[in-house]
């Protein structure tokens, strides 16, 4: 096997290795960060502060009895699941994670896919999500499912245009569609001499549109309307139980986890610290490190607003969507692209 | 070893001939939209291969433009079914007959 | 390595676009219509074009293909009856002008490049920036008439789509298609 074969598998092991135990650690930081916030002990029988209550979680799922209903469309109703951790695991594919190694003299760039169409390719796989969730609620023969399923793609659909527009405007002053020149241009000289390089500072605006966007993209509170349990049961997926409810739940996981990796990326400098330099396979485990913080602290961040807000309504959440998000959106890149052709930036 | 090129534009007439076909024979106006997609992803496709054989980018921008005139016609195609249906809540193309002879 | 991905893609190609065509429920003819559209994506990279393999993926799957399904979904659309079309010669009718189409088109390609390999990949047809390049350049006008067109198109299907009693320029709240 050629060498740029073997160093592609190995990033892509390393990656599973790490996403597929997000969802476990998410699910321990959601109960017990949000029994923090509601002043409650959350679990804490199953070993020191409740870690293992992951574990039981999955033996739980895996014992669940779990059934099609009945008039069910089949083969649409079991594809519904494994479909939704596709997205969520293949837009990985272009966030760097480190410098570039130099192994046996080969280079060996830190990023699943070097492609030049970088975060194009992102938003494409992060737009085929849409599909799995039309699936299970069509295919589960529920008025429930199918209207959450309408309102969830919808939604999908409708604030995927702010997220693009806010991740064009950061790649205007980086020149490049690849989220490692992304990375090299936040590791330039610093912002008056004091602050990192960081997209977030000239373009507050478009991180606040980004961050928003992030929220509806992955049907978190407060716009969680299509699975919320007051509303309609459980949205798409009230339909499917043990196993198959898991795989939704580690879908949303993942995807939460993607889009904090594609906002460290673009708007925090990714794997880079300001001012260090970071080369070799030291600083290429530093940089995964600083990322994973990154991607951790986006995910508290998640976690945090779930349980601090009432959630919006469906017809507030589309006005948001395109009325207020699409225009801010669009004028932040003008603003950008005018600081970028002025120099600026 | 890569394909030669007369493969992709084999390629791209069979997709062609499927959807001309389907365009053809099938009564449900959605599915005949669906076929047209479908022929015009194969004209793309030779697009591409034939800026590839050229080694120029006129294929690729052509495919670009097409892209967008799909999208434009995609939606207002969608929009004229959704208008139709209401109107007289179906959208098979056999009973859409108020214009014929 | 090429020539298998190359023939792998176009295998799952060629087989679900028999499927959008042939299958009676329009929800699984579009889903079909997806894994068409995301492997003739790959015959774009195989090509040398992964800009437009990426438009692809996200314009047309990601956009246009979800507007069908929204649309099945919002009409109700059934599984079409198995009854006969209404001109039985029409069906034999399109068997044979299909047939005939691909065997002319088959002739003619093969005669006309029969073997010709494709040359090497010129790292400039790949890039991004040489075709932005030709497009802010060469195709300027064409681009700003693209934009025009999507304008109109939008403006159409806003109006054409709208529920024909409810004019209403006043903000009462409602969301995007009035529609639950």
């Amino acid at each position: 096997m050629s060498f740029d074969v073997l160093a592609t598998a190995a990033k892509i092991g390393l990656w599973l290795g790490i996403l597929l135990n997000v969802t476990p650690v998410m699910a321990w930081v959601e109960r017990r960060g949000s029994a923090l916030i509601q002043d409650r002990p959350g679990p804490n029988r199953l070993g020191p502060f409740g870690i293992f209550q992951s574990l039981a979680d999955g033996v739980k799922f895996l014992f669940k009895e779990t059934f099609p209903p009945a008039g069910a469309d089949r083969l649409l109703y079991l594809l519904a699941p494994v479909l939704s951790l596709v997205p969520a695991l293949t837009t990985y594919v272009v966030i760097p994670f480190g410098p570039t190694l130099e192994i046996r003299g080969h280079q060996v760039p830190l990023i699943v896919a070097p492609a030049d169409t970088g975060v194009l390719l992102l938003l494409g796989l992060a737009s085929l999500g849409v599909y799995s969730l039309i699936m299970a609620g069509y295919s589960s023969n529920n008025k429930f499912s199918l209207m959450g399923a309408i309102r969830a793609s919808a939604q999908m659909i409708s604030y995927e245009l702010a997220l693009t527009l806010a991740v064009v405007a950061v790649l205007l002053p980086a020149g490049s569609l690849r989220l490692d020149d992304v990375v090299s241009y936040q590791q330039g000289p610093l912002w008056l001499g004091i602050l990192p390089r960081w997209n977030v500072f000239p373009q507050l605006v478009g991180f606040m549109v980004f961050l928003i966007a992030a929220f509806a993209e992955t049907n978190r509170l407060p716009f969680d309307l299509p699975e919320a349990e007051s509303e309609l049961v459980a949205g798409y997926h009230t339909e499917y139980g043990g196993m198959r409810f898991a795989m939704f739940f580690m879908g949303e996981y993942m995807a939460m986890a993607a889009l904090a990796a594609l906002g460290a990326t673009l708007y925090f400098g990714g794997w880079s610290l300001p001012g260090i330099d970071l080369s070799g396979w030291g600083g290429a485990a530093l940089g995964l490190g600083v990322l994973l913080f990154k991607i951790g602290l986006f995910m508290w961040f998640f976690v945090w607003v779930r349980w601090s807000f009432p959630r919006f309504r469906y017809d507030q959440l589309m006005r948001l969507g395109w009325k207020v998000l699409l225009p801010v959106a669009i004028a932040n890149l003008i603003a950008v692209a005018a600081m970028t052709l002025a120099g600026w930036l | 070893m890569t394909a030669p090129l007369s493969w992709y534009l084999v390629l791209a007439a069979a997709l062609f001939t499927i959807g001309a076909v389907g365009a053809l024979t099938r009564r449900n106006g959605i599915t005949i939209f669906l076929s047209i997609e479908l022929m015009l992803n194969a004209a793309n496709l030779t697009l591409v291969a034939y800026s590839r054989l050229y080694g120029e980018h006129t294929g690729q921008l052509v495919v670009f433009f097409v892209l967008a005139v799909a999208a434009a016609e995609a939606a207002v195609g969608l929009a004229l079914f959704i208008a139709i249906y209401r109107h007289g809540r179906t959208i098979d193309v056999n009973r859409l007959n108020l214009m014929r002879w | 390595m090429e020539l298998g991905i190359f023939v792998a893609f176009a295998l799952l190609a060629v087989a679900s676009a028999i499927v959008v065509v042939a299958h009676r429920n329009p929800v699984y003819s579009t889903l079909s219509l997806v894994v068409t559209l995301v492997s003739t994506a790959a015959m774009f990279v195989l090509l040398g074009a992964p800009f437009i393999a990426a438009l692809q993926i996200l314009i047309y799957t990601g956009a246009i293909v979800v507007l069908f399904l929204f649309v099945i979904m919002l009409l109700n659309v059934r599984r079409e009856a198995f009854a006969p079309a209404a001109n039985q010669g029409q069906r034999w009718g399109a068997a044979l002008a299909g047939a005939a189409f691909a065997g002319l088109l088959l002739v003619m390609l093969w005669r006309a490049y029969a073997g010709v390999p494709a040359q090497p990949l010129a790292a400039d047809l790949v890039s991004l920036t040489g075709l932005a390049r030709s497009l802010f350049t060469r195709y300027m006008l064409p681009f700003q008439i693209i934009g025009l067109l999507l304008l109109a198109a939008v403006t159409a299907a806003t109006v054409l789509a709208r529920r024909p009693d409810a004019v209403d320029f006043g903000d009462r709240g409602e969301g995007a298609g009035g529609e639950p």
